[in-house]
């Protein structure tokens, strides 16, 4: 699995992103739509070959301009940049070639050009941090039955019981619910996720809708185990983690190995489904929040205050 | 409250530390009234065992009277119980509690992951026996607090001592599971490397199973002597050759089955591979010594059972898999699945069938702890078992 780019929700609500959008939008309509007008404008005479390639020019800013807005990715602000090289080009070949007449309106187009250039330059490289796709798989078996443990599943509040990361599961309507987890620095991640697919007693999938922090998804999937032995349970997790510095600290806090903190999260929805809770221990008297830190808390009894603490 | 804490390598101190309360619905918090000084907490001790911290208390076999009970508790038990608690934590509704492998129990670890990058999956929680198996406050102290008390503890009548019953918490079943897995027929020759008390118990629990010959291996004459005192025959391996001695004592066949009641405090073996181990060890590359299994299985007559209840931590090389395959030599291992075996071992004992007092040598209260381990892991006065009073 390799999708090379953030998601496209973020950028839609970038504001830079919408600013050259709307940019190319302005200039694309008249390079378009009046190309001898404009050639003119910017100091070239309006000869054939310099109205065709206004008009050229038009087209890949109106796509560009439809691209930015409308399905938001980093290649168009490439595109862009890639299109600002080839306009300098024309322009300091129009310079050098010039015949004197409004010489004075294409030295400031190309000045212009030349901003646009850094800033397209910007934004590209700012927003194409990459992003980490991650997907987690893990399976553990349990001794009741797939009904049971689907139905246990679904009560969407409980999962913050046995899921480290998660603070809070809101129901907030049918199929939609509101989700928080921490993150690095004691900050907090939010979405809205909705059911995608919902199977009684066998599967249960959803994914984060638009404009979330971490875009994700998950489904898992319940299947009798051979031999009655209850129920097989296999996970599936997606992140999206945004790219850079945040990205990194976002990844090594949900785990220097992710995989484990899943077996774990799923080896504590196992305790709560065959002896109904999380088990502690004076060593890990956090439950879930113990998440196999070392060193811990030595095996004797807490004190008052440590109590308070572990049990909160 | 007072409990022997781990310190740092081989110290351990009574300390005064937080007397233990609920964590969980089904917890119970027992008054210990005896508790013993187990073998395997040498390996604690020494820091053989990783994942010790500074503060940890120790202790895995105890007893005593239930004096709080967690609101999940059944009304099977209840304060006042007086119970023996046995040293794996089983929850009683995994699958590998359902196959009565208790001390496989899938979710009384919260540091599985730990366990499991070790083992390949993981092994359940045990009191005061290092962070590896979950990080239970131990039952050397003068109260514990019991995980999951309605499926673990046995309790107990008042017509038997604390003395008759204590060590069904773990050395009593842990040698009888030796010897059960030997799958032994009436008439056959059994060997145990080890005269400690498990060893002592598998000799016990392999004569009860219908063992016509039991031979006890062992260096520490004492130990040696405490074996002789039962009738059994036994080899010094300081002043005699092992396998030619089985050999000698079973025609030349070898030991129908042989117990490896000492795991990792082996510490004898031909001198070049011994001095390879103890390199090995100093880096800690190697953390067993499997000096008593390759001996047993060399030893074990073809188609024997070699049965390993000695406890071994990590990785062993220079494995005899030649003499296992090529003689068909049936290898089987555990560490005691103690709920099993409390029950039918309560009843040998009320019968007569089984004296676990005999291998006590040394009775101190619970403040002594630092001299019993230093009697225990230094063989002095002749220490067999200690067992602690709080
Ligand atoms: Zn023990
Ligand atoms: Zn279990």
């Amino acid at each position: 699995m390799k999708t090379d780019t953030r998601s496209t929700s973020r950028l839609r609500h970038d504001p830079l992103v919408r600013g050259l959008g709307w940019a190319s939008a302005l200039l694309g309509v008249p390079q378009a739509a009046a190309p001898a007008g404009f050639a003119r404008a910017v100091g070239v005479d309006g000869t054939s070959r310099h109205r065709s390639a206004t008009t050229l020019v038009g087209l890949r800013e109106l796509a560009a301009a439809t691209g930015l807005l409308g399905r938001p990715h980093p290649a168009w602000l490439w595109g862009r940049v890639g299109g600002d090289l080839m306009d300098l080009t024309m322009l300091i070949r129009a310079l050098r070639n010039h015949d004197g007449r409004g010489r004075g309106r294409t030295v400031a187009a190309t000045a212009a050009v030349t901003a646009i250039t850094a800033t397209d330059v910007y934004a590209a490289v700012t927003r194409t941090r990459r992003s980490t796709p991650m997907e987690l798989t893990a399976a553990t078996t349990v001794t009741r039955p797939p009904d049971e443990v689907y139905a246990l599943w679904k009560d969407l509040k409980r999962l913050p019981d046995f899921m480290a990361h998660l603070d809070e599961v809101r129901v907030t309507g049918p199929g939609t619910s509101h989700w928080r987890a921490s993150a690095p620095f004691g900050t907090t991640v939010e979405w809205d996720a909705e059911t995608t697919q919902d199977d009684p007693g066998r599967l249960l999938a959803w994914r984060s809708v638009d404009g979330a922090d971490i875009d994700n998804s998950g489904e898992v999937r319940f299947e009798p185990a051979p031999g009655g032995r209850g129920t097989e349970i296999r996970v599936t997790l997606r992140y999206d983690l945004p790219g850079g510095a945040l990205g990194k600290a976002a990844a090594r806090y949900f785990g220097e190995e992710p995989h484990q903190q899943l077996d774990d999260d799923l080896r504590r929805f196992k305790q709560i489904v065959e002896i109904g809770e999380v088990v502690r221990s004076e060593g890990a008297p956090g439950g879930k929040r113990a998440r196999g830190e070392f060193p811990q808390h030595p095996a004797r009894p807490l004190t008052e205050d440590e109590l308070k603490e572990a049990l909160a | 409250m007072k409990a022997t804490c781990w310190t740092g390598r081989n110290t351990v101190e009574v300390q005064d530390v937080p007397d233990p309360s609920i964590l969980n619905s089904r917890d119970a918090i027992v008054e210990v009234t005896s508790t013993a000084i187990c073998g395997s907490d040498l390996h604690l001790l020494d820091g053989y065992v990783p994942s010790m911290e500074k503060g940890d208390i120790m202790g895995h076999e105890f007893m005593g009277e239930i004096v709080e009970v967690g609101p999940g508790v059944s009304d099977k038990l209840r304060v006042g119980d007086r119970v023996v608690v046995p040293f794996p934590i089983a929850c009683g509704a995994c699958a590998s509690c359902h196959a009565k492998l208790y001390s496989c129990c899938e979710n009384t670890n919260p540091n599985a992951g730990i366990s499991e990058k070790l083992f390949g999956h993981p092994t359940a929680g045990i009191y005061g026996y290092s962070h590896l198996t979950g990080g239970f406050a131990g039952g050397q102290a003068e109260y514990a607090r019991v995980v999951l008390a309605d499926a673990n503890v046995l309790k107990i009548g008042p017509e038997l001592t604390d003395e008759q019953v204590l060590f069904l918490s773990d050395i009593l079943p842990t040698g009888y599971m030796g010897a059960e897995m030997c799958d032994i027929q009436k008439g056959d020759v059994v060997a145990v490397w080890g005269a400690g008390p498990v060893g002592q118990f598998a000799m016990d629990s392999a004569r009860v199973l219908g063992a016509e010959k039991v031979i006890a291996i062992d260096k520490e004459t004492y130990r040696l002597d405490m074996a002789a005192a039962q009738g059994y025959t036994t080899i010094n391996f300081e002043d005699t050759d092992v396998r030619s001695a089985l050999l000698e004592l079973t025609g030349g066949r070898g030991p129908d089955k042989c117990i490896d009641a000492v795991g990792l405090e082996a510490t004898h073996g031909a001198s070049h591979v011994h001095l390879y181990d103890r390199a090995k060890q100093a880096v800690r590359s190697e953390t067993d010594r499997p000096h008593a299994l390759r001996q047993a299985i060399l030893s074990c007559r073809s188609g024997g059972v070699v049965s390993v209840i000695g406890v071994y931590g990590g990785l062993i090389d220079k494995f005899p898999a030649g003499a296992w395959m090529n003689r068909s030599l049936t290898l089987r291992a555990g560490q005691c699945h103690v709920h099993r075996y409390m029950k039918p071992l309560l009843d040998l004992i009320e019968q007569g069938r089984i004296d676990p007092t005999r291998v006590i040598t040394h009775r101190l209260p619970l403040t002594e702890a630092p001299t019993g381990y230093d009697l225990f892991k230094n063989k002095k006065d002749r220490c067999e078992k200690v067992v602690l009073t709080p």
